[in-house]
């Protein structure tokens, strides 16, 4: 291949700058996966059907298999990993883990990322608001009910801290 | 399920981007949202040569004061439409159609224009364009020219658009006081395509008659609908369930044939047209009566 069809990019991952070259083609999915080691994110439908590869870029929730890498150039990124803080989970991920809002896992990156975004715009979401906003996310183990429920839970428990942990990458 | 191969260009400005769509016409795709293409990239059931990304170009991205009504330019997300409340107040069928596309972390991405552009007849907001008389400013490296959202669509993913234009601008005529808009659609979930929409559009005259009254439909054919039929018989009516229930039965004649599938037979969207252009009307008409 020529040189022309690799492009150097700069992305900020949870807060860490990355330089690297990519082919256009690569989807920004398989450059978290693959080439940077986020793989916390992960790939269902590959056709923006199923919402788990949801991250979020600039604080905005998308999905990372309809986005080339080449399209985050000079973005922030914010991958699941970018929830946790200093070795302690975000509550987000402790009331999933709590309310077994999970079974498998596979799909979880993807809720807990577009449940945070939710959390950021409205600290206190109706059930009504959480099942609108978690309409893309696609759970084939839980029913989803423990998936609202753990929403509703990091809603209080994020509501009653002091200190609201806002993740790393945000 | 990975995109083949194609050469990348990233333009910062309108000119920029037609320069390069001039060079490269018969193969470029320009890249807005990606919220459809990308995935037909992904299957490969689209392989560009040559895709333009203009998700750089700040100056597609606005929402202004048009000649009485309004400009949208047609990088601007469905996000923003769903949250932009003075939009809302006046253009409710343009807030409740956005919100039916996608999820949120679609709406983030997916563009007005894209839409638009794309033209798959289950898309909502070309049926409301369709209603709101819009028209569609196409810019080439050797000039613009302005397309009414009527001539615009041509049939399943098929538009005006010529190679080596671009969808920059919308234009959506202002409406008279005493009116009102709406959107509704039925989907089986949240999100998914519509089995049917429809867009209305009515104005009220002096007397509370319905002085003009304009309908769009989506997913009931291979474009946008626009039964005229159905909107001459409610020009001059009382608004109320008689009048709807007339016009709805209108527009069911018009409808040559629906799709038929897995989600629904033509039948069920006849039957679904019906009962939305119903409601569609109602809510507009009610809002036409509110906006003395």
């Amino acid at each position: 291949m020529q040189e022309e069809d690799f492009v150097t990019i700069r992305v900020s991952v949870n807060g860490e700058t990355h330089r690297l070259v990519v082919e256009p083609r690569r989807l920004l999915a398989d450059v978290l996966r693959d080439d940077l080691g986020y793989t916390g994110t992960n790939l269902g439908c590959e056709h923006g059907a199923c919402g788990s590869c949801t991250v979020l870029v600039d604080g905005q929730s998308v999905r990372s298999c309809l986005m080339f890498a080449v399209q985050a150039n000079g973005h922030e990124v914010m991958t699941v990993e970018g929830l946790a803080h200093n070795g302690a989970m975000h509550p987000l991920q402790q009331a999933f883990w709590e309310k077994q809002g999970l079974q498998c896992g596979f799909c979880t990156p993807g809720f807990l990322m577009t449940a945070y975004e939710l959390l950021q715009h409205n600290p206190n979401p109706s059930e009504e608001e959480i099942r609108d906003a978690l309409s893309g996310n696609i759970c084939r183990c839980t029913g989803y009910q423990h998936i609202i429920e753990a929403v509703q839970s990091a809603a209080q428990s994020m509501a009653s801290s002091a200190s609201v942990p806002s993740g790393t990458g945000a | 399920m990975k995109p083949p191969k194609f050469r990348y260009f990233a333009p910062k400005s309108v000119g920029e981007a037609l320069a390069l769509l001039a060079e490269h016409a018969d193969v470029a795709r320009v890249l807005a949202g990606g919220q459809s293409l990308v995935p037909l990239m992904n299957m490969r059931l689209v392989h560009p040569d040559v895709l333009i990304d203009i998700n750089g170009i700040a100056e597609l991205s606005f929402i202004k004061a048009w000649d009485g009504g309004l400009a949208i330019g047609a990088l601007t997300r469905d996000a923003t439409l769903t949250s932009d409340r003075k939009l809302a107040e006046r253009l409710p069928v343009l807030n409740e159609a956005a919100h039916c596309v996608g999820h949120p972390a679609i709406r983030n991405r997916s563009t007005v224009g894209g839409s638009i552009a794309h033209a798959d007849p289950a898309a909502e907001l070309p049926a409301v364009m369709v209603a709101l008389n819009a028209e569609f400013v196409a810019r080439s490296s050797s000039g613009s020219r302005t397309i009414s959202a009527q001539d615009f669509f041509k049939g399943y993913l098929t538009t005006d658009l010529k190679e080596g234009e671009m969808l920059t601008e919308l234009r959506i005529p202002g409406l008279p006081p005493r009116s009102g808009n709406a959107f509704v659609e039925f989907s089986r979930r949240e999100g998914d395509y519509a089995l049917a929409g429809v867009a209305a559009v009515i104005t009220l005259d002096a007397s509370d008659a319905i002085a003009d009254a304009r309908l769009g439909l989506c997913s009931v054919g291979p474009a946008p609908v626009r039964p005229q039929d159905a909107e001459a018989l409610l020009r001059g009516q009382r608004p109320g369930n008689e009048a709807w229930a007339a016009a709805a039965t209108a527009v069911v004649s018009v409808l040559d044939e629906p799709l038929s599938d897995i989600h629904g037979s033509a039948d069920y969207r006849r039957h679904l047209a019906e009962v939305l252009t119903k409601q569609a009307l109602a809510a507009a008409a009610e809002r036409a009566e509110r906006n003395r």
